[in-house]
């Protein structure tokens, strides 16, 4: 990637994150801090990577993303509806009653969302059995995951890593958004999940650990991964819940916050400001 | 309307993981074997204060409720009493096998809570929204059951769960809920409450939403001439047999109404004792055969008939019932 390309991906990135606050601003809570320290490894997966067709989110033969951290659905709902998928305003009515953006991610709802997921744990699974339904079905399409590192706690997240490695899914390549936190506090105080290389390693992966919001090295570790052809493959990205908004990073208690208009409109400048750095 | 119990002099709402925190910590105080168990949800279960005066005797397991569930059966094994806590909709969902099995069938005595039942849920929507758990549970022999309606009866109820040896399931309203009962209100697992009575029909509900959504109805079919009593059932299993009986008879009719399920939750103990022993028309709200999904309460209570409308509504068509059935079985035989 050349710095040029980088520089597009960082302004999308604010882009993201501002229509995802407006997003979540609007009904005036939501999963706000798991939301922002992913928004790189969408970006990178959905503005470079995935081979998708917006007008076609029922297309078979299509890359598939599964989000195992379904509460950041937003962020994603941001990236689907910035791309293409439904219209951007349709972001204005996450979580209201009879929405079709409901807070977890459901894939009978919302197009282009390839799971249903909310309930921690689950996801990874169904991303084994999507990755395999592919290779049994002989359909071209890659299988992504992010998963995050409090759903990496359950242990269901550790028996699909088992069968996904026993299977040989080099069709599958998972991120762990490693932002260090989960609800109760620092991942370290509640349920130590380190040494993440290693244990991925242990359980048959290729696995690498990476700055998460730094797209050159994120993407070469996609690379690398992508040329994985008999392992499943995990990216550790190392992330900062709540990263961009400045007060809320890093803050434990972002999780699942109130943000009012008036603190939306300081983020949302100070994101518009990002984004025109990088312009 | 005939209230049946001393209204509070003091209704303020609090909030019930405050009182269900506190009343585990007071009991700690006299209490050793007391212990608490989380699966990163300790805020939202109102459980940080206990962490705060007991830390050695608080577990928090990571997203990791299975292995809390287990863990919690272990302890108990070894004489302590557990209290494990986190959403209803994983409480019984995810953890049932280890409930059954470790806890229960083992015949230890863990006391696992779950908090927002039903469209409490809200905006964590439909994966987080649990309309079977009481259905689940229910079917485990011997378990007690206990889904508190407000702050008072929580305070009260708490203290006699710890102490009745065996597993049991509380399903807590985790948010602020306005008092129903005075201080002074005593309190029996297994033996509902008769908070109005009536001559009518009467209302069987469980929970801080149905409890006041019944009021609510009685006062309004009150208003229209018929006398509804109202109960509230906050021990679903044992079900108090007696007392469904004894409103049976004396009204004829039953209205059950539940943030859960028709299917295998309150109503369905409620129907099973009817059809056993003394068969009234009856109506179960709560439910129909639909999943949860996202939204206010508010919302989500309209969306699922759970407001005292539905419930005069429901009333009316029941009296219907009764009418069309003619004098019930149950009056002849009185
Ligand atoms: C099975 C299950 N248990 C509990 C929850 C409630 N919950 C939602 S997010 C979360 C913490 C997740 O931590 P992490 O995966 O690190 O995501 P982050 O908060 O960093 O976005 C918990 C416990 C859930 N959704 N599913
Ligand atoms: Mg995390």
């Amino acid at each position: 990637m050349n710095s040029s390309e980088i520089r597009s991906l960082q302004r999308k990135a604010a882009e993201i994150r501002r229509l995802t606050v407006e997003e979540i601003a609007h009904l005036g809570i939501g999963h706000v801090g798991g939301s922002m320290s992913i928004v790189e490894v969408l970006v990178l997966l959905y503005y470079r990577h995935l081979k998708i067709d917006p007008r076609d989110p029922a297309l078979e033969t299509r890359d598939k993303f599964v989000m195992s951290k379904g509460h950041a659905g937003p962020a994603l709902y941001a990236v689907l509806a910035d791309k293409g998928f439904f219209p951007t305003a349709m972001l204005q009515t996450l979580n209201q009653g009879g929405t079709n953006l409901p807070s977890h991610c459901d894939m009978n709802r919302t197009p282009g969302i390839d799971m249903t997921t909310g309930s921690l744990g689950q996801g990874l699974s169904a991303a084994v059995g999507i990755a395999l339904g592919h290779r049994l079905r002989k359909l071209p399409g890659r299988v992504f995951a992010l998963i995050g590192d409090g759903d990496t706690n359950e242990g269901q997240t550790w028996e699909a890593a088992m069968s996904a490695s026993m299977f040989g899914l080099g069709n599958l390549v998972a991120f762990t958004d490693y932002n260090k936190m989960q609800i109760d506090g620092p991942i370290d105080v509640i349920m130590k999940t380190d040494q993440l290389v290693d244990r991925w390693t242990s359980f048959g992966w290729f696995a690498q650990q990476v700055p998460g919001h730094d797209f050159a090295a994120l993407d070469e570790a996609l690379q690398k991964a992508l040329a994985e052809e008999k392992r499943p493959s995990m990216i550790i990205a190392d992330t900062i819940k709540g990263k961009d908004l400045p007060g809320i990073e890093g803050d434990y208690n972002n999780h699942n916050m109130p943000i009012s208009a008036e603190q939306a409109e300081q983020l949302v400048a100070s994101l518009r400001e990002l984004e025109e750095a990088s312009a | 309307m005939k209230w049946n119990i001393t209204r509070p002099a003091d209704p303020q709402p609090e909030e019930m993981r405050a009182v269900y925190g506190d009343v585990l910590t007071a009991i700690a105080a006299e209490d050793e074997r007391i212990v608490v168990l989380d699966a990163d949800l300790m805020k939202a279960n109102g459980t940080l204060g206990f962490k705060k005066a007991y830390p050695e005797r608080t577990f928090d397991v990571g997203v990791a409720e299975a292995n809390m569930v287990g863990v919690a059966a272990g302890l108990s094994a070894v004489g302590l009493i557990p209290f494990p806590a986190t959403f209803t909709c994983f409480a019984a969902r995810r953890t049932f096998d280890q409930f059954f099995i470790s806890a229960n069938y083992a015949r230890l005595n863990v006391k696992l809570t779950g908090t927002d039942p039903g469209v409490a849920a809200a905006f964590n929507g439909g994966t987080h929204m649990s309309f079977e758990d009481i259905g689940l549970m229910r079917t485990i022999p011997k378990i007690v059951i206990c889904e508190p309606s407000d702050p008072v009866s929580l305070r009260k109820l708490l203290p006699e769960i710890t102490f009745r040896y065996g597993s049991s399931y509380l399903r807590l309203h985790r948010k602020p809920i306005t008092r129903i009962y005075d201080a002074s209100e005593t309190f029996e697992l297994g033996r509902g409450k008769v908070l109005i009575d009536g001559e009518d029909l009467t209302i069987i509900a469980a929970g801080a939403i149905l409890v006041a959504e019944a009021i609510k109805a009685a006062e309004k079919l009150d208003a229209e001439g018929i006398s509804a009593a109202v109960i509230d059932m906050h021990t679903i299993k044992p079900i108090d047999e007696e007392l469904v009986v004894q409103y049976a008879r004396k009204t004829g009719a039953i209205l059950t109404a539940e943030n859960h399920q028709v299917r295998n939750g309150l109503g369905s103990a409620v129907a099973e004792v009817v059809t056993d022993q003394i068969p009234v028309p009856m109506v179960r709200v709560g439910i129909l055969d639909e999943f949860g999904e996202v939204g206010t309460q508010e919302f989500l209570q309209e969306r699922f008939g759970l407001t005292a409308e539905n419930l005069v509504a429901q009333a009316r068509e029941l009296m219907n019932k009764k009418t069309r059935v003619g004098a019930s079985p149950a009056r002849s035989h009185a």
